[in-house]
């Protein structure tokens, strides 16, 4: 047990806590924009793995990783707006409406890789691009801080900077001000003029455009290809992680480094004389695990209110 | 005064409106309406006869089939609420449009957000717009007050300068008073003849009679979704208003018998509840009802009555005291354990808690005895014999539907609510707790429903009677509490020598009995 | 009544037409003899015995998850556990087909029951988490998914597992416990009887028992079963665990029918397909066969194009994505439907007028 508590407190699990959390992290905060607008999008895992494919062809195609990160997040833009639109306009249950675009995406990149480049499950022949790492110029200096964050890829830092944009978004600005009144009583929101549905189809495309750069940084950053079904089920966690850091901003990130860590430890366990099948498991077993805790809590609160107000 | 109203223009006219719902249901079929400019306009008649629908198609929130509307004498379309806010038409709304977490400024500019560097909200700002509206029309109210946290007649409050904020020249009021106490009511009254005074023209949607003589200029009468003629307030009585309402002279004076109180049936004890808002909703409230027996709970909404119901029929758990029916604890038990005590209830909001609205007329009305044995073949459901029960009380209750197999979403509010009463009255009760039972439907099914209890009291069953309508609960009971503030303010053993003034006093905490009244009375 | 059914069915022919028509217009883009690869894609499955018994064996997964499926979205659960729920049901047969010697008809029961009820307790776990914290059922079962499927790992990798199998791979089945097959020239099996069989009970237990009847006003309207005195946590507990014991059964006779080892390294992803189907059936068990059928149809019919012709079998997945969402799009003929209501009272206005004016 020695190891493993070295194992969590060595600088190079720290790294690998901020590389893994970086795609839930992106989900996550899609999520709560979706969610705080009123319209879950669970589509999150079938976005991501959708812009992780074109993410990979775009940059293969044109020699610029740049230019697959925009792709990535157009097409993560556009299944937003297409969720948007069945659950909007034609009315379908969103949720059976993002399973559908699971589904899809889950055969569908299968079939496009396959179409594009020949390829079967993996795109071996794309020669694909990485988007960067970046050395943080005084803090790769110091010590345990530099090996923990400096020399991560760009997403990363973008993901943490995100935090903070959807922060100012949802609590300073007024389209923010705007998704939370039609999440909490759309009524109240459309009796004044506000178009509910303009507000929901704003949310569900930056849902998407979170989805399609956390894509982009599975296959052109914590990997340089696609293989299938690659986001699994990061998407769904990040559903989790949302309940888990109750909608906050700042909950939400810790919540996301908290099955970051469990996912970071299961790579690292594989070192260590436990089956390699519960090790997979952990990261999912820790999320159901941390909706456990969380309900719990949620339900003692009332209950312990209640309990105070006992005569 | 004639001649002034007469030279006053039309400011705005809807003509020929037909509305019709998906559900099959018409509206609104043919209505003219019509508004001068600086009025205040009634349109009155029943729950059901038209009116929301067609303030909701003047605020964009429905479009008609057919008809137009013209406002200062130009045919506008109203595609949304934001068209209508456009064209300077603002709506109170009887549910309040608020977000219950925001503060009064920020649902206060919600939609039309004072910005900083063109990008962020400016909340500074939004506070101060707040305060120059609530002071220009003499409507205080604290800009950084978290709505939640406010009282209803607040609550209005902003909703009034939400509509004022935006630019409005024409109000619309849906049933204002319905939540309000009678201070409340009247600082609205005069806020709006304020408002008047400015050069507002006010529509006034109303089924208080009083309140429409009191305050409009004139009246549109709406029955059936059909309109029933424009009248000058003043020259129009009571009376005659209430006859072209309901299309004859309303006679809901039901005959009944003197009671005949027998054994106790319930008894509460001392009975409180508290919500996790830090505030007793109920507080220790005892009371007795006996068999062969109405007793009434008069109140003004939300005063505690329907979680006193809640606690009664099982739905919520006490937070302290007891319950007792036929001598048994029941304080803990569940709906299903309540139930089989023979005690039925009536909820409050039918399409919440009543009804399956997806479910058929059958489905709906065995949800409370499918599991009893009779109804059974050992696994099996016996179907036929439910179709018997169901197409029995279909026939009793003069349900007016195709089939019992039709979708009860399909039927009207008076039809769905004779559904919920042919399941609770049927089920051979010896308590009925009927909460609201004849709110919002028509006068036909509220006649049927009030004998029907009658009847059953006649037969000995308790009945506790939880109303917001004063004549319904003073024609029906026999025995009168008053509810306040989650407490029992009065109670009176004879029902019949209260009036409606002595009652008012109490509804609003002007006037409670002392302990040793209360109690004394209740002994006795 | 009759109107809505009437509409429900147009809207499934538009969605089935519409993908339909999408699958056509991507074939015709890829491939270089569309004509080719859509006569695999469409006629080519019915030509032959073999195809068709494809079609059918395929079929038995499909209704058992779709009957789980359409359980659970019955009670208004989102319990997306039947893929979870499927895999262990077959490694726990397979645990029972590979351990005990017991005689045919006997062995192939318990281990259907043992399958049965691994996946039903598989599901209890997001049911309980509902029903007592009100945890979200749709986040849990996601992740009960890959759990169960690592576990199942697990138990076949440590205990059943077959070293000398080449390949991995758990040891044989009992002979005893495979089911027989029914249809010469074919692979089909008694599992597709097992599935008719369980189709007419989940039917009855849906719509003529008292538990079924609680099961769907739940789904309904929950504060009315509520107020109604149904115990709702009840029904939000055994509605999953039901479907959970569907999925697991299914996974089982789909083993015992279909394989002589356990193999699966991967989720077959058959839980989805039971989504896709229920969705498809609207909740219906007597509709899940026909609509399990057709999904059977497009799959064989996918794979055919893709072994013939240059089109890849995945194009399967648009359809069903594109059928899904119009199935359930409610403002997909809302339009002509409206206008048909509008018409019909307007009639029945005047005929009530004519006969005031003429009373």
């Amino acid at each position: 047990m020695g190891s493993l508590f070295d194992l969590i407190f060595s600088t190079t699990f720290g790294y690998s806590v901020l590389r893994v959390t970086t795609p839930i992290l992106f989900a996550t905060l899609g999520a709560m924009i979706s969610i705080k607008a009123g319209v879950v999008n669970i589509s999150m895992e079938g976005t991501m793995l959708t812009a992780a494919l074109t993410g990979v062809v775009i940059s293969g195609y044109t020699g610029s990783a740049l230019a697959g990160l925009i792709a990535a997040v157009l097409i993560g833009m556009l299944l937003g707006l297409v969720l948007a639109y069945f659950a909007l306009n034609l009315k379908t249950n969103i949720i059976l409406a993002a399973i559908a675009i699971n589904l899809m995406a889950s055969g569908g990149t299968i079939f496009a890789l396959f179409v594009i480049s020949g390829d079967r499950g993996i795109s071996s022949s794309i020669n694909s691009q990485m988007l960067p790492r970046i050395i943080i110029p005084i803090i790769d200096r110091i010590p345990v801080l530099g090996g923990i964050f400096s020399n991560h890829n760009v997403l990363t830092y973008v993901s943490l900077l995100s935090v903070v944009l959807v922060y100012i978004l949802l609590y300073k600005t007024p389209l923010g001000l705007r998704i939370r009144a039609v999440g909490e009583n759309s009524h109240a929101a459309e009796s004044v003029g506000i178009s509910v549905r303009k507000v929901q189809y704003i949310s569900l495309i930056m849902s998407g455009a979170f989805a399609g750069f956390g894509g982009a940084y599975m296959s052109m950053g914590y990997v340089s290809r696609f293989s299938t079904d690659m986001t699994a089920g990061r998407g769904f966690i990040a559903l989790a992680a949302e309940a888990l850091g109750m909608g906050r901003p700042l909950g939400v990130l810790l919540a996301s480094l908290l099955f970051g860590a469990a996912d970071a430890l299961s790579t690292s366990l594989q070192r260590f004389r436990i089956p390699s099948e519960f090790v997979q498991m952990l990261p999912y077993l820790v999320t159901i695990i941390g909706l456990i805790i969380y309900a719990v809590r949620q339900s003692n609160a009332t209950k312990r209110h209640k309990m105070e107000d006992r005569v | 005064m004639e001649v002034y109203l007469e030279a006053m223009e039309e400011i705005l006219r809807m003509e020929s409106i037909t509305k019709v719902y998906p559900n099959g249901i018409v509206a609104n079929k043919n209505v003219d309406f019509s508004v001068r400019k600086g009025e205040i306009h009634a349109i009155v008649g029943e729950n059901g006869a038209g009116k929301s629908t067609l303030m909701k198609i003047l605020f964009g929130m429905e479009q008609p089939e057919e008809g137009e509307i013209k406002l200062k004498g130009e045919t506008i379309n109203i595609s949304s609420p934001s068209a209508a806010i456009r064209y300077g038409i603002g709506m109170v709304h009887q549910h309040f449009m608020l977000v219950p977490s925001l503060t009064v400024a920020e649902n206060l500019v919600m939609g039309i957000e004072p910005k900083r560097n063109n990008f962020f909200f400016d909340y500074k700002k939004a506070v101060q717009m707040t305060d120059e509206v609530s002071k220009k029309y003499n409507l205080s109210i604290d800009p950084k007050a978290v709505v939640d946290t406010l009282a209803v007649g607040k609550k209005q409050k902003i909703e009034i300068l939400k509509a004022l904020v935006r630019g409005a020249e024409i109000l619309i009021l849906d049933e204002p008073t319905a939540v309000l106490t009678p201070q409340e009511t009247k600082e609205l009254f005069e806020e709006l003849i304020n408002l008047k005074n400015q050069g507002f023209t006010i529509i006034f949607i109303s089924h208080k009679l009083k309140e429409v003589k009191q305050i409009t200029d004139r009246l549109t009468i709406l029955r059936n979704g059909r309109s029933m003629g424009v009248h000058d307030t003043k020259n129009t009585s009571e009376q005659e208003i209430s006859r072209l309402m309901v299309g004859r002279d309303v006679l809901l004076k039901v005959e009944k018998e003197p009671a005949k109180p027998g054994k106790t049936v319930l008894k509460t004890n001392q009975l409180s509840y508290y919500s996790d808002a830090d505030t007793p909703v109920v507080k220790k409230i005892d009371m007795d009802i006996k068999t062969g027996q109405i007793l009434g709970i008069a109140g003004v909404e939300g005063n505690g009555q329907g979680e006193l119901v809640d606690l009664l029929t099982g739905m919520k758990k006490a937070s302290g005291g007891h319950i007792l029916i036929h001598g048994k604890e029941t304080t803990e038990l569940s709906v299903k354990e309540v139930r089989d005590m023979k005690v039925s209830h009536i909820p409050e909001d039918r399409m919440i808690y009543g009804v399956s609205g997806d479910g058929s007329i059958e489905e709906n009305l065995i949800s409370d005895r499918f599991d009893e044995k009779k109804y059974n073949i050992r696994l099996l459901m016996n179907v036929k014999k439910l179709t018997e029960l169901a197409k029995q009380l279909v026939a009793d209750y003069s349900i007016r539907c195709a089939s019992e197999k039709q979708q009860v979403r399909m039927l009207s509010g008076g039809n769905i609510q004779k559904v919920v009463v042919a399941r609770e009255f049927s089920s051979e009760p010896e308590l009925i707790i009927a909460n609201q039972p004849t709110r919002g439907i028509d006068v036909g099914s509220t006649e049927f429903i009030r004998k029907q209890l009658v009847k059953l009291r006649d037969k000995g069953t308790a009945v506790l009677l939880v109303s917001a309508d004063l004549n319904e609960v003073l024609e029906l009971s026999d025995s009168l509490m008053v509810m306040y503030e989650g407490e029992i303010v009065a109670y009176f053993q004879d029902a019949s020598v209260v009036t409606e003034m002595e009652l008012g006093l109490y509804m609003l905490g002007l006037k409670r009995m002392s302990e040793k009244e209360l109690g004394g009375v209740m002994s006795g | 009544m009759v109107r809505r059914i009437f509409f429900e069915t147009a809207r499934t022919i538009v969605a089935i037409g519409a993908a339909f028509l999408l699958a056509l217009i991507i074939i015709f883009s890829v491939s270089e003899d569309p004509g080719f690869a859509l006569y695999h894609f469409i006629v080519a499955p019915l030509t032959t015995m073999r195809y068709i018994g494809n079609i059918l064996e395929m079929t038995v997964p499909f209704i058992f998850t779709g009957l789980a499926m359409s359980m659970m979205f019955t009670a208004k659960q989102f319990n997306l556990g039947a893929e979870g729920g499927f895999f262990i049901g077959a490694v726990g047969a397979t645990a029972v087909a590979i351990t005990f010697e017991m005689p045919p008809v006997v062995l192939p029961f318990f281990a259907i029951l043992a399958g049965g009820i691994a996946g039903g307790l598989g599901s209890t776990v997001p049911a309980v988490l509902k029903a007592k914290l009100n945890a979200s059922e749709l986040v849990s079962s996601l992740m009960l998914n890959f759990i169960l499927f690592w576990f199942g790992i697990f138990l076949i990798n440590n205990y059943f597992r077959d070293e000398m199998a080449g390949a991995m791979a758990s040891y044989r089945l009992n002979p005893d416990a495979r089911l027989f097959r029914i249809l010469p020239g074919t692979r089909l099996h008694f599992g597709f009887i097992i599935a008719l069989l369980f189709v007419v009970l989940v039917y009855l237990f849906l719509f003529r028992t008292r538990w079924g009847y609680a099961i769907r006003m739940t789904g309904q309207n929950i504060k009315f079963a509520e107020y109604s005195g149904i115990n709702t946590t009840a029904v939000i507990i055994y509605s999953q665990i039901i479907g959970g014991f569907l999925a697991g059964i299914g996974g089982a006779v789909e083993l015992l029918g279909m394989y002589s080892r356990f193999s699966w390294f991967q989720s077959p992803g058959y839980g989805w397909d039971g989504v896709i189907v229920a969705i498809m059936a609207r909740n219906n068990p007597l509709l899940i066969p026909i609509f399990a059928i057709f999904l059977g149809y497009l799959r064989i019919g996918a794979d055919v194009m893709a072994r013939f012709s240059d089109v890849p079998s995945e194009v399967v997945a648009i359809i069903q994505g594109i059928m899904i969402v119009l199935v359930t799009a409610e403002r997909l003929l809302a339009g002509w439907k409206h206008r048909v209501v509008v018409r019909e009272q307007m009639k029945l206005e005047e005929l009530k007028n004519g006969g005031l004016n003429n009373g």
